[in-house]
């Protein structure tokens, strides 16, 4: 039998291999997910940070400083400067979730490799055995919590935005979001357990547009509750959910009930913390740790940015810096809050999400590079409606995390990770973009992003440069 | 020309990817021979021991190795060094030989392009999706190094002037071929028979004029490849080297091919026989090593030289010779050549399995035009590349190699399942795009489906199993139990090869 198509069918299907066609089934699901996958496999090959360099090393002996902290020592301590935790070296400072985390982790690394989790004698501990386990844990949270979560997102999505599927395509959106390029690169490369935060978030937001609120709202507690960066997305969850009880007959019972969800989650997980004031305050001391100052090393924010011109660290006192950080970041996600608990809907959500994130980013207190990954998510689920928007903040984010990622030997990843994400991204864009959009307008952007990435290279440039000149190691940007 | 480059981009960035990843004694054994050919004159090439890896492939890759430790001695000198560079495995080393078989696979691309720009857009990108994006490929030349893309792509290059009809061109591009690589003399015979009846047609004179150009035309490439070493007189020399028929039966792995029944057969016969009272006397050679003299590794079944494997290659490739004798038609060519290199995987003398990369790129090319192809095709790319799996056996690229098959294997469903759909009459949008992208359309077959799901089965017990029951007693067993399932497949991909070309051709 031959596999003979009238010409039209051909046509249409032209430009959609590797996807069969713009819904999502199973196997091209499938296929993309095992590509994600198989990216992050390879990432896994390269170095991560701090390695080989005493005595403080990286991310890396911090994860595995806290799994050696959580397996030996007593659930009240963690948070606790003690002979066995010296919180100098690596103390925790991310909410007790991710302390539970390392523990479940450290149980796997100690039935293997106990002598990497000795307490105080395995610092530093590296070998090729314990390089793979920890790679591995960080892969099987992926794998268990983002992938699930982007896949279910990418089939609600279509299933609600998706109408006759002209409009784009649910492969490419999966492979977007499966494949930021920041994200396995911090994960994967650098290490950290990014993926579990961003997966709870993912899956909030998936519960939300699948009309499931408590369990959004678990969700994203549990986000909250694993890396407190997760706050930057709480106006967004916060104002959707209020506008949705007010709209319903009997608001205040709507709200309660919620909020007995939200503060239930919060006490199951602080459990062993709720004893006593001081155990809490403990914890939430390490949380916030506001001593070091309002910006530190390089980050593309407005603090950073703009103190070339105003010195705010040294006109003005902490306490008024930090009155300013939260004025300013108020202001900034304030309308679409605003616009949310009036009308709330699931695309106005989206762009919320994505609105406080860019804002907290932008304007918080002690924001580090990283942090660029909170505002991406939401641009990421939007990259079907805002592509240019989305492709740039991938660029920046990359550009970035370049000084990072020089640190941990990790340029290869970085340039490979680069241009497969260009690869993938114009794929689609090239027929679903130029469907949609007039000529003239086309040329405008165009142009517009021409000029954009020809000023980002040579800032680029202007940054390694500038990194051969500067001692790496001096706190913070001194210019 | 931008959907190659698209897929082949692609491919370039996993294949940088895999630039840390682990490495066999080839990666040494390639940069034994930029040093060698970079610090020795020509008429050491054949004759130097510095090194157990001698220069084994024949004079043309020699030269393409010179060319190469160019760029290599500028960049690190110690790569070239013959003394110094010994195991010399260095970032930069590493990255620049790695990056050297990734550019070598434009070759790979060129083939690929040439043999599928005519197609329709959809069918174009399948096939170059099959051939640049095939995992045994990436296994074999990214991680465990060698240089088959390059070989491949000039072996595609030469089809694509023979589908064209460019005889001359295509005859001369297998001469080069065959100087660079010499284990692709298998298809010489198919060519030889093809040309001869294909080219060398028409009114006598013709005939005998386009013989003595096709003859003139290949003994160039033969000179100028052999020519310098005739000149110094050592051309016995090179055939030792690159015919070492010191080499046993098998490779230490056993490929699987034809001879993993015939020694097993042995095996139980004798086991049987003895048990039955017959004095069988254990065998003293081994099928790996060399000959032994008289000995035969064989304790009951009559002993196998190479003669009698090179007749039974003869042997099973005359139908397709005959085929091709009676009725060369350019469009077979490429189904005819995969079929040779199959009769030489299956019944040749230490033959690797690696070697079953010759049969399925080719194969690539002609899956695309019928669901017959593309069914046979699927079941044996899937136990080739699977066959290929003891080759990386550290833990750190399991998951790699396990994703890049299962990632294939998606692609091919959803590719062919989108090309070969079974509607016919026109039905409504949706239905047809629902059909088009779930169903298998007879892909697999229920006797496929066990056997692919056996294949399964096989890597469980070889990784887990064997293990968990055995620990570390009889590691031979898991690599023997996968290269006999995988020599299962593999003939019958051979015999339905040849099923296909005597009824069809």
């Amino acid at each position: 039998m031959s596999g003979k198509k009238p010409a039209m069918e051909e046509v249409e299907s032209s430009s959609e291999f590797p996807w069969s066609n713009t819904t999502l089934t199973p196997t091209t699901s499938v296929m993309i997910v095992l590509f994600a996958a198989l990216v992050r496999f390879l990432v896994s090959l390269g170095p991560y940070s701090g390695r080989a360099t005493p005595p403080m090393y990286g991310d890396y002996e911090a994860q595995r400083h806290w799994m050696e902290i959580t397996l030996h020592t007593p659930v009240v301590e963690w948070y606790r400067n003690t002979s066995a935790n010296n919180l100098s070296y690596w103390g925790l400072d991310y909410p007790p979730l991710t302390a539970y985390q390392s523990l479940a982790h450290a149980f796997l690394l100690n039935s293997s490799i106990p002598e990497s989790l000795a307490l105080t004698t395995s610092r530093g501990f590296e070998s090729h055995g314990s390089k793979l386990l920890m790679r591995w844990t960080v892969l099987v949270s992926d794998f268990l919590l983002f992938f699930p979560a982007a896949v279910c997102f990418a089939v609600v999505y279509f299933r609600r935005f998706g109408g006759s599927g002209r409009e784009g395509s649910a492969p490419w959106l999966l492979a977007m979001i499966l494949l930021n390029p920041c994200l396995i690169l911090i994960d994967h490369g650098h290490f950290q357990y990014n993926c579990i935060s961003l997966g709870l978030t993912l899956g909030a937001i998936a519960a939300i547009l699948l009309r499931r609120e408590f369990v959004a709202s678990v969700l994203f507690c549990l986000a909250i509750n694993h890396k407190q960066m997760s706050m930057y997305y709480a106006p967004a969850f916060f104002s959707y959910l209020l506008g949705k009880c007010l709209k319903r007959q009997n608001w205040v019972l709507e709200v309660g009930k919620l909020g007995i969800v939200v503060i239930g989650t919060f006490m199951f997980i602080w459990w062993p913390y709720l004893y006593s004031m001081e155990a809490a305050k403990e914890v939430l001391y390490r949380l916030a740790p506001f001593e070091r100052g309002i910006y530190e090393d390089y980050v593309a924010n407005f603090w950073c940015s703009t103190s070339v011109i105003i010195k705010w660290k040294k006109l003005f006192s902490i306490a008024f810096l930090k009155f300013l950080c939260i004025f300013t970041t108020f202001s900034a996600f304030l309308p679409s809050c605003y616009q949310q608990i009036k009308a709330p809907s699931d695309r106005g959500f989206l762009y919320g999400l994505l609105n406080s994130s860019f804002a907290f980013y932008l304007f918080s207190y002690q924001v580090h590079e990283k942090s660029i990954l909170m505002p991406l998510l939401p641009a990421s689920l939007l990259a079907q409606q805002e592509p240019f928007l989305f492709g740039q903040l991938v660029c920046c984010g990359l550009l970035s995390m370049f000084p990072l990622l020089l640190r941990d030997n990790l340029i290869l990843q970085y340039i490979v990770l680069f241009a497969l994400f260009g690869l993938i991204f114009y794929q689609n864009g090239r027929h679903a973009w130029e469907k949609n959009s007039r000529r003239r307008s086309l040329c405008a952007l165009r142009f517009g992003q021409t000029l954009n990435n020809v000023l980002f290279w040579i800032f680029f440039i202007g940054q390694k440069q500038r990194k051969r000149m500067c001692d790496p190691d001096l706190k913070p940007c001194s210019w | 020309m931008n959907d190659s480059w698209w897929f082949f981009s692609l491919s370039l960035c996993i294949k940088a990817l895999l630039i840390p990843a682990y490495h066999s004694t080839d990666f040494e054994v390639h940069r034994h021979w930029l040093a060698l050919t970079s610090s020795l004159p020509l008429s050491h090439w054949y004759i130097d021991t510095s090194s157990p890896w001698t220069l084994d492939y024949p004079p043309l890759f020699a030269y393409f190795s010179f060319l190469l430790s160019l760029p290599a001695s500028l960049i690190d000198p110690t790569i070239t060094d013959l003394v110094a560079g010994q195991n010399y495995a260095a970032p930069s080393a590493v990255v620049f030989l790695r990056l050297s078989v990734a550019a070598a696979d434009l070759f790979l691309l060129s083939g690929a392009h040439r043999l599928s720009s005519r197609l329709p857009p959809f069918r174009r990108r399948i096939l170059l999706a099959l051939v640049i994006w095939s995992p045994a490929l990436l296994i074999v030349d990214h991680i465990h190094f060698q240089y088959n893309g390059f070989f491949l792509g000039i072996l595609l290059i030469s089809l694509g002037f023979m589908v064209e009809g460019r005889d001359l061109a295509g005859g001369i591009v297998f001469a080069i071929l065959i100087c660079s690589k010499h284990l692709f003399m298998v298809a010489a015979p198919l060519y030889f028979v093809y040309l001869l009846r294909h080219y060398c047609n028409g009114e006598w004179s013709r005939a005998v004029a386009r013989f003595l150009v096709m003859g003139l035309a290949v003994g160039a490439v033969f000179v100028a490849a052999f020519g310098p070493f005739v000149y110094h007189g050592q051309i016995q020399q090179v055939f030792h080297r690159l015919f070492p028929f010191g080499r046993g039966l098998c490779h230490a792995y056993w490929a699987p091919n034809f001879w993993v029944f015939y020694i097993i057969l042995d095996k139980v016969l004798a086991f049987i026989l003895g048990k039955l009272g017959f004095s069988i006397q254990t065998p003293k050679a081994s099928f790996t090593g060399g000959l032994v003299g008289d000995s035969s590794p064989f304790a009951v079944l009559p002993q196998v030289n190479p003669i009698i494997t090179f007749l039974l290659v003869l042997l099973a490739m005359s139908p397709c010779l005959i085929k091709a004798f009676v009725r060369p038609q350019p469009k077979q060519i490429i189904r005819w050549v995969a079929y040779t290199f199959t009769c030489g995987f299956m019944f040749g003398w230490h033959v690797h399995e690696k070697a079953s990369l010759h049969i399925t790129i080719p194969l690539g090319i002609i899956a695309v035009d019928n669901l017959a192809d593309a069914r046979h095709y699927f079941l044996l790319s899937i136990v080739s590349c699977y066959s290929m799996f003891p080759l990386l056996f550290e833990p750190q690229e399991y998951p790699i190699k396990v994703v890049l098959l299962a990632i294939y294997s998606a692609l091919m469903w959803v590719g062919f399942s989108s090309l070969f759909s079974n509607s016919k009459a026109p039905k409504p949008a949706m239905e047809k795009k629902a059909e088009r992208s779930g169903n298998g359309s007879g892909l697999v077959g229920p006797v496929s489906s066990c056997y692919l799901l056996g294949l399964v089965g096989v890597e469980i017990w070889g990784q887990f199993l064997h293990p968990y029951i055995f620990g570390s007693r009889f590691p031979f067993l898991p690599l023997m139990l996968i290269s006999f399932y995988c020599a299962i497949g593999m003939m019958y991909s051979w015999a339905w090869q040849l099923k296909q070309i005597i009824r069809n051709t």
